[in-house]
């Protein structure tokens, strides 16, 4: 792969950088220096492969959905099944990598914030697995959404703390994670759960999901004999996203889309479609494409789906957007919710509403497709920590209709 | 006869110049602009001249400040709540300009900087009378574009050294830093703390081997007994949180202006 990026200080393009207080900055320094050697040392990354298969349960399928295809009347759809990883998403590869690598470091302590709570869970187990303390930082709104997942990790022997400032969700979560490690620096690796933030976190959670988009590319072309014309896959930092983009980078004939949350509608203000209505700045440590104000300050977010509900993304996505190598689009909360239960019923899997994002647009750009194309969505995670909030969400809108049935009537 | 060029320096520079001359060191007191709002912020800074302040640091107000406690967490979103923006922040200090020569330093994320646009930025600032900026999420590797912008403006971009810092980055901060080094005292974030970071004594020698720039130290300093420890060691000393604290203590009530200055004049005089 000649993919040069990075650059030596972490850019892709004018993208990335390292934005942090000057705390973190030989750490940062100490931890690129780390993960290079581990990259190249054949002994951690024979760890890593052990536990991604024998822990995590890698490779994962890619799965044919056939009434799936039917449906769309057009290309064949495959299913990277990430959300058969233990823990239930991709998150699990990132964390292996990251846990292993601040065991190598000496690390005693993991921090990390979760959205969703995927991210935070599979931080949790990997901390149990190697036994690390554990601190994962989580809005309260977040915690409301998400409480199976809240439960997880403090079974897992993880310190859950909430926060409370701002919005209450992942973008206030990284802010405290990020003041933990600047006091804590000396025993505590962040690990940091998307494509995002100071170099070398893009290019380290990359690499560590990069395994999807080479497990899929070799398993596309022994199922098909050929590449897929289409990869899909739902954005919120980006990390599962440019995991599958990844390898597929040089190829030029795949297209490649990510589709992000569109919660209420572009023109309702209540999402999170950076590439939609966002600007280039700096957040977390990074400059890419950030939902803010006039004045620069970063803006609140909206999305039925905690793991999408961020104002900033990976800077490598920025960068793909800018060359036009990858595609940008957004679907509303309805339009997932309607994704979410149109796999359930077609194919007996309950996607998570992360990538029922994905599921959705798919039924958006099929038609596009030649009939006998073949368009890959990466599942990124099962949906079981979604269940409660779908059933709240259906039922308010059943008694909605109940509503005005009975004034129509 | 050497022609005294003081009055076209930088006032930063004056300030540290006149400072050394008679062995003083320099009190820096730390607010958030616009909390309870930017009258009072105006208020606030020419009192605080008047207390015996040698310069003044303006914090503009950020959504994400990452690098704080809560203390300046909260003085931010008040100042938000009220409007408060960077453009705003550049038009109080033209206001306190008007009738106070206290040499001001902007402490800003860089996000709203680059919202604003870096040329733009540094032509207002340094305009208003702004003589230098810190950016706590901006490290030398990041800054070349701004502090050149920065430089033409004649507004000084001041770099922070960190316990962590290693003698490569330090020797790199000590050369691109303009006006005073900050040197933060602790590993951590802005806020008050019970004693001064043991080793402080080691690691300003550490950087005084590396420069003879002023070195001013901030965070965790808030107490007068604490001030007179640090200023034994450093050419200024910054407080913050502490008067932050006292601000949102006292709110918009009567008095606020004179008891936050009486508590400015008693840090100045632990100075020396």
């Amino acid at each position: 792969m000649s993919w040069p990026l990075p650059d030596r200080e972490g850019h892709f393009g004018r993208y990335g950088g390292r934005y942090v207080p000057e705390t973190l900055m030989a750490p940062l320094e100490d931890l690129e220096r780390a993960y290079r050697e581990a990259e190249q040392d054949p002994a951690f990354q024979a760890e890593l492969t052990y536990y991604l298969e024998r822990y995590a349960g890698r490779p994962t399928p890619l799965y044919f959905a056939r009434r799936l295809t039917e449906k769309f009347g057009g290309p064949k759809v495959y299913l990277k099944r990430e959300d058969l990883c233990h823990t239930g998403a991709h998150k699990i590869n990132n964390t292996l990598g990251q846990v292993l690598l601040a065991r190598r470091m000496g690390k005693t302590r993991v921090i990390a914030e979760t959205g969703a709570g995927q991210h935070g869970v599979a931080t949790a187990t990997a901390a149990a697995l190697f036994g690390l303390e554990c601190r994962v930082y989580m809005g309260t709104e977040d915690m409301r959404r998400q409480a199976l997942n809240v439960f997880r990790m403090r079974l897992l022997g993880a310190e859950v703390t909430p926060v409370e400032a701002g919005s209450r969700t992942l973008k206030d979560a990284i802010n405290e994670a990020m003041r933990d490690w600047v006091t804590n620096v000396d025993r505590t690796h962040y690990v940091l759960g998307s494509a995002l933030g100071a170099h070398p976190f893009p290019l380290m959670v990359r690499n560590f999901q990069s395994v999807i988009g080479r497990e899929a590319r070799a398993q596309i072309l022994e199922a098909e004999g050929r590449l897929p014309d289409v990869l899909l896959a739902c954005v919120g930092g980006g990390s599962n996203a440019i995991g599958l983009f990844h390898p597929f980078i040089e190829d030029a004939g795949v297209r490649m889309i990510g589709v992000e949350a569109g919660g209420l509608g572009i023109e309702s203000g209540k999402h999170a479609a950076r590439f939609a209505a966002g600007e280039p700045g700096v957040l977390h440590g990074t400059l890419s494409y950030v939902l803010q104000d006039g004045d620069g300050q970063i803006q609140t977010t909206h999305s039925v789906s905690a793991g999408l509900d961020y104002p900033g993304v990976g800077p490598e996505h920025t960068y793909l957007m800018e060359i036009g190598r990858a595609a940008y689009v957004w679907v509303t909360d309805e339009e997932a919710l309607q994704g979410f239960r149109l796999l359930a019923a077609l194919e007996g899997i309950i996607p998570a509403l992360e990538c029922a994002h994905a599921i959705a647009y798919a039924s958006r750009v099929a038609s596009e497709i030649a009939r006998d194309g073949i368009l890959l969505i990466n599942l990124s995670g099962r949906g079981d920590k979604d269940v409660d909030l779908v059933s709240q969400i259906l039922s308010e809108a059943a008694q909605q209709e109940g509503i005005r049935a009975s004034a129509r009537g | 006869m050497i022609p005294d060029i003081g009055h076209l320096m930088n006032r930063i520079d004056r300030c540290f110049r006149d400072l050394r001359a008679v062995r003083g060191k320099a009190l820096i007191p730390f607010i958030t602009a616009g909390d309870p709002d930017l009258p009072t912020t105006r208020e606030l800074a020419w009192a605080f001249g008047e207390a015996g302040a040698d310069l003044l640091e303006l914090g503009v107000p950020f959504s994400d400040p990452l690098a704080d406690g809560t203390t300046i967490q909260r003085a931010s979103q008040r100042a938000l709540e009220n409007g408060v923006t960077l453009k705003g922040v550049i038009g109080l200090v033209e206001q306190i300009r008007a009738r106070s020569p206290i040499p001001i330093v902007l402490m800003s994320y860089i996000n709203p900087i680059l919202r604003m646009g870096a040329h733009e930025f540094a032509t207002r600032a340094g305009n208003a009378g702004v003589d230098g900026i810190i950016v706590p999420d901006l490290p030398p590797e990041e800054a070349q574009q701004l502090q050149g912008h920065c430089t033409a403006a004649q507004v000084h971009t001041i770099f922070l050294a960190a316990p962590t810092s290693t003698e490569g980055r330090l020797r790199r901060i000590a050369e691109v830093s303009q006006g005073y080094i900050y040197y933060v005292a602790l590993k951590g974030v802005t806020g008050a703390r019970e004693s001064v970071q043991f080793g402080l004594e080691a690691s300003l020698a550490r950087l005084r081997r590396l420069t003879d720039k002023p070195i001013a130290v901030g965070f965790g300093i808030s107490t007068a007994a604490q001030v007179s420890q640090v200023a034994a060691l450093a050419d200024g000393v910054i407080v913050g949180s502490a008067i932050v604290d006292r601000i949102e203590q006292r709110g918009r009530g009567p008095g606020l202006v004179e008891d936050v200055a009486a508590f400015v004049r008693a840090l100045k005089q632990a100075t020396g």
